[in-house]
């Protein structure tokens, strides 16, 4: 009974362990972010701010349009996750069912696509959205980050797919149902934390993205939120640390919710059917 | 699935406007780019940028927020597609590449006589590139030393002014004599060190980058660019009177530790001024002193900021207008406070608030005459040459990893061979 417990505590400590080590970045950008200027100087800084105060998220809002940015990158993160789901859970159900050389070569350009940098394809990509208008759009930044997300969406749900055992379509469609009721009914709930798990890549990935939001966009008010951060930084990488880091504290606040709110639904849909009830 | 697709749609409806461009037949609209980015030079901007919409109704200028973190990148795809502001916001380090690419405009034959004649030929310098000037120098920053006040009282040291500075043989004893157990006598932030050292050895008659008889420009480390690296490399190997922890730090890195009475001087760029004044525990007493001279006295590198005008830009006449009037000696000055830094603009320099003796104002203002273009800027391959050869190089040096005699032979060997290619 001792060694088991001992076990157990053990367990629990590592696991303990590796949430500090993983909610660190989290809680030292929150302290960071409640503490003055001139604690923020100290040789020895500590965890708890001495004189918690909430100037740096008064500055931030008051220096920069941090709610407007905000709006424009959850716009831009939901359009692009559901855009990217809705394009590659048929694609990569053909992919996963068709042993076809069209799936094979789809399956190998999934694969080369991320072998190329941002810096690589940025400025054609430009040319190519200035030639349809789409420069210093929000559509425009969305249907790149699209095209972006989707091999590693592919990817992704194609696994999924191949985990849904062929023989239950089979065994449906022994039992007369179509081919659309047998999607719908049998394969769809099936693939539901596939989806939710590629909506919430993608949604992170939008959420995220800094370097094409900053050459694609041009006016102010479209401006998405990595943006805006930077503009807290100054030459030679000197920062407004305590707004900044009120700031990127708030900014991922949503990409937590998102994940908290799917999460289950992941989870959940990976156990279903794990054990007779 | 239908639900999904209206969600979408009006997601991407909401998401989709263009941008305004340029109005024609109506009145002109300028974008300009802007990277300030501290409270109050972003207000001073703006400021101004309302002013001159409020008096010239036919000239509208937007006010665009650019950021120095990836400025270059942001700024070559915008030109390439032909979707670069009409003013661009930038630095004269960053002005080579686009300059000799032909992404901006030559600006002789546009400037104003006003404005060519207010700021001084050293610093047109470091916006001219070949035979034309692709930028107006507008703001610049010495390195100075920041120094806590009752260290160097209590070590009984000479306090140098701008006309009596130390030299670098002085300023080393003067480490020395500050440092003690546990403390130093002086900090190096060095993440950046080739500029760092180039800049500060142009005071002992250092310029490594020289043209030979083809006139083409070879590397050619001397004793004058012996005399920095030497005194910073003794100060932490030798002395000991400098940490070597902070040689890859950034400048606000060391902060702390100066605060906390760890290192008695930093030094830093002349705008650092504002985070002190900002971070400083109370009772913290500090002065700004100048930079070690050498043989060739108080002089110093420096890379201004820069305002230019896109090649693109149709309006290039309005566009050098509205940098007239953001540089007006008044307003230049509201500029320079804004950023802690300094105007390149002589009359805007008299300016009684640049002369006060409150945050070390005078004692920089003073350096502004001995401030010259920063060395190599305008060389093709330098900056290939920095990040390969000169970087590793100095970084190596300072860290007591190879000698002087190895340092002088990366600098030439290697980098002659990085400059030949961009030079055949």
């Amino acid at each position: 009974m001792r060694p088991r417990r001992a076990a157990r505590a053990g367990q629990y400590a590592a696991l303990l362990a590796y949430l500090v080590f993983l909610a660190f970045p989290l809680l030292w950008l929150l302290s960071t972010a409640l503490k003055s200027p001139r604690e923020l100087g100290s040789l020895h800084p500590a965890w708890i701010p001495r004189h918690p105060t909430l100037a740096n998220v008064r500055q931030a809002f008051d220096e920069q349009p941090l709610a407007h940015a905000a709006l424009n990158s959850l716009l831009v993160a939901v359009a692009t996750a559901v855009v990217a789901v809705v394009i590659a859970t048929p694609t990569a159900y053909v992919m996963a069912r068709q042993r076809t050389r069209l799936a094979r070569a789809a399956t190998g350009w999934v694969v080369v696509s991320q072998a190329f940098p941002f810096v690589l394809v940025i400025i054609p990509l430009f040319l190519v959205l200035k030639g349809l208008r789409l420069i210093d759009s929000l559509t425009g930044l969305v249907l790149v980050y699209v095209v972006w997300a989707l091999p590693f969406a592919l990817w992704m749900l194609t696994g999924h797919v191949r985990a849904v055992p062929a023989e239950l379509e089979e065994a449906a469609a022994v039992d007369g149902a179509g081919r659309v009721r047998t999607l719908v009914s049998v394969t769809a709930p099936l693939l539901a934390p596939g989806i939710a798990a590629t909506a919430l890549f993608a949604f992170v990935t939008a959420w995220n993205e800094f370097f094409f939001a900053l050459v694609l966009l041009k006016s102010p008010g479209k401006q998405t939120l990595p943006v805006v951060l930077t503009h807290f930084i100054g030459a030679e990488g000197v920062a407004d640390l305590g707004p900044l880091a009120a700031a990127a504290f708030l900014a991922t606040l949503p990409s937590v919710a998102v994940f908290a709110l799917l999460q289950r639904r992941i989870t959940g849909g990976l156990l279903a059917g794990a054990v007779k009830s | 699935m239908r639900t999904l697709l209206k969600v979408l749609a009006v997601l991407l409806l909401l998401a989709g406007c263009s941008a305004p461009g340029h109005r024609e037949g109506g009145p002109v609209t300028l974008r300009f780019q802007s990277l300030a980015w501290q409270q109050e030079s972003v207000a001073a901007n703006r400021e101004l940028v309302e002013e001159w919409n409020a008096t010239h109704t036919d000239v509208k200028v937007e006010y665009v927020q650019g950021s120095w973190d990836s400025v270059h990148d942001q700024l070559l795809t915008s030109f390439e597609g032909g979707e670069a502001p009409d003013v661009v916001h930038d630095a004269s380090d960053d002005l080579a590449d686009f300059a000799y690419g032909g992404y901006l405009a030559d600006l002789r034959g546009l400037l104003p006589g006003r404005l060519k004649s207010d700021i001084p030929s050293s610093s047109w310098g470091t916006a001219t590139f070949g035979t034309g000037v692709y930028g107006v120098p507008f703001l610049q920053e010495p390195r100075v030393l920041i120094a806590n006040s009752d260290r160097l009282r209590a070590a009984k040291v000479r306090i140098p002014t701008p006309g009596h500075p130390w030299s670098w043989e002085e300023f080393r004893q003067v480490a020395r004599r500050l440092s003690g157990p546990g403390r130093y006598g002086v900090a190096w932030p060095l993440k950046e060190p080739v500029s760092a050292t180039l800049n500060l050895s142009l005071s002992a008659g250092g310029r490594l980058f020289h043209r030979d008889a083809d006139g083409k420009t070879v590397v050619r480390f001397t004793d004058g660019d012996a005399v920095v690296p030497r005194t910073l490399h003794d100060q932490v190997a030798v002395d000991h009177s400098a940490p070597a922890s902070t040689l890859g730090s950034g400048g606000a890195d060391t902060l702390p530790g100066f605060f906390a009475g760890r290192y008695a001087m930093v030094p830093l760029g002349f705008s650092y001024r504002q985070q002190i004044v900002q971070q400083a525990p109370e009772g913290f007493h500090w002065e700004v002193l100048p930079a070690p001279a050498g043989a060739a006295g108080l002089i110093q590198g420096v890379s201004p900021q820069t305002l230019s005008v896109s090649a693109d830009c149709p309006h290039k006449k309005e566009a050098v207008a509205f940098i007239d009037f953001l540089l007006r000696p008044r307003n230049m000055v509201r500029l320079a406070l804004g950023d802690w830094m300094l105007p390149t603009g002589t009359r805007a320099l008299k300016d009684p608030a640049l002369h006060t003796t409150k945050y070390g104002w005078a004692t920089g203002t003073a350096l502004a005459a001995r401030l010259r273009p920063a060395p190599a800027q305008s060389v093709r391959g330098y900056p290939e040459w920095k990040d390969k050869v000169a970087t590793p190089a100095y970084q190596e040096y300072y860290s007591g990893a190879i000698g002087l005699a190895e340092l002088r032979s990366r600098l030439e060997d290697d980098g002659n061979l990085v400059l030949a290619r961009y030079q055949r």
